[in-house]
């Protein structure tokens, strides 16, 4: 049996997910880098990946979620980045896990949408009532009748 | 600051929500992080070693097959250190293999006979949903103690 020493002992490693309009994760990345004090980040397709000692890597997602509330999310990650167990540079295809990431990914616009909510509810803002639908009228039977007219002629 | 279970134990959305609304989740990334950083015997990929069976018997019988002990040496603990869970009951993403599947089953029922509190509930399927899952879970948390020790 082969030996096992690993690496990054005593560090944290946290996804940070960003599912936003205003910015794509190389923008994240480039405002985390200022912020990092040596925290090591990883960009990713949907985001990033940081590591470092325990209080720098909560100092610095605390930051980058500050960066986009509702649209920047985090979750804790038990493999360093570019482990070869894990890296699809190394297995091929997905990485294990992605697909329950993606999976989840697309219901984040749900929680941003609640997160927003409940923050404007504690603002205090009344909550606004919803749009009244609109009653759209029947088309005319005379109306049917020039649209036809007028698509032939 | 509670120690909240979540499950799926993978889950990027409870992980989220825990964290933000300043309580710890307790998910499967702490149990591997812990077995990754611990120098030992190679055993990849998640440095699952035979000893995982063993320690697993602590949470389930000894006729039940070593995946599912294994896979409840990683949850059990955290099971055991949590002070309330979130489940989220309709999680498509939680599949997998016999053992998995067992094993997830196993966590529920822990969970439940652990006498913590506990919220369940459905992944949103649309916005109005979505207002109401993290309403449900913000006051959740907001009812469990902030400080370490106490109320």
């Amino acid at each position: 049996m082969a030996e096992y020493t690993p690496d990054y002992v005593g560090t944290v490693t946290k996804y940070v997910f960003v599912e936003s309009p205003s910015m794509t994760p190389g923008e994240l990345a480039l405002r985390a880098y200022e912020a990092s004090e040596g925290v090591l980040i990883k960009e990713t397709c949907f985001g990033l990946q940081v590591t470092g000692e325990p209080d720098s890597v909560d100092r610095l997602v605390e930051e980058i979620r500050s960066f986009d509330p509702t649209h920047i999310f985090i979750k804790d990650r038990g493999f360093p980045p570019g482990d070869p167990r894990r890296c699809r540079a190394n297995l091929g295809g997905a990485r294990p896990g992605y697909l329950g990431h993606e999976r989840e990914f697309r219901l984040l616009r749900y929680i941003t949408r609640g997160l927003e909510e409940l923050d404007r509810r504690e603002e205090g803002e009344a909550e606004p009532a919803p749009p009244a639908r609109e009653k759209r009228p029947l088309l005319d039977i005379k109306r049917l009748q020039e649209l036809i007219d007028t698509e032939e002629s | 600051m509670a120690k909240v279970f979540i499950y799926p134990a993978t889950s990027l959305i409870l992980s989220d929500l825990v964290a933000r609304f300043g309580h710890k989740p307790l998910g499967a990334a702490l149990g591997i992080r812990e077995r990754i950083q611990t120098a030992g015997v190679d055993s990849p990929p998640l440095q699952i070693t035979p000893e995982e069976p063993k320690r697993g018997l602590k949470y389930a019988a000894v006729e039940v097959p070593s995946g599912v002990r294994g896979r409840m040496a990683i949850y059990g603990p955290l099971i055991e250190e949590a002070e309330a869970a979130i489940i989220v009951t309709d999680a498509d993403l939680a599949f997998g293999c016999m053992g998995c599947a067992r094993t997830d089953e196993l966590i529920i029922f822990s969970l439940r006979q652990s006498g913590i509190p506990i919220l369940e509930l459905k992944y949103p399927s649309d916005e109005e949903e979505g207002v109401q899952f993290v309403a449900a879970v913000k006051k959740f948390l907001d009812g469990l103690p902030k400080e370490e020790g106490g109320a």
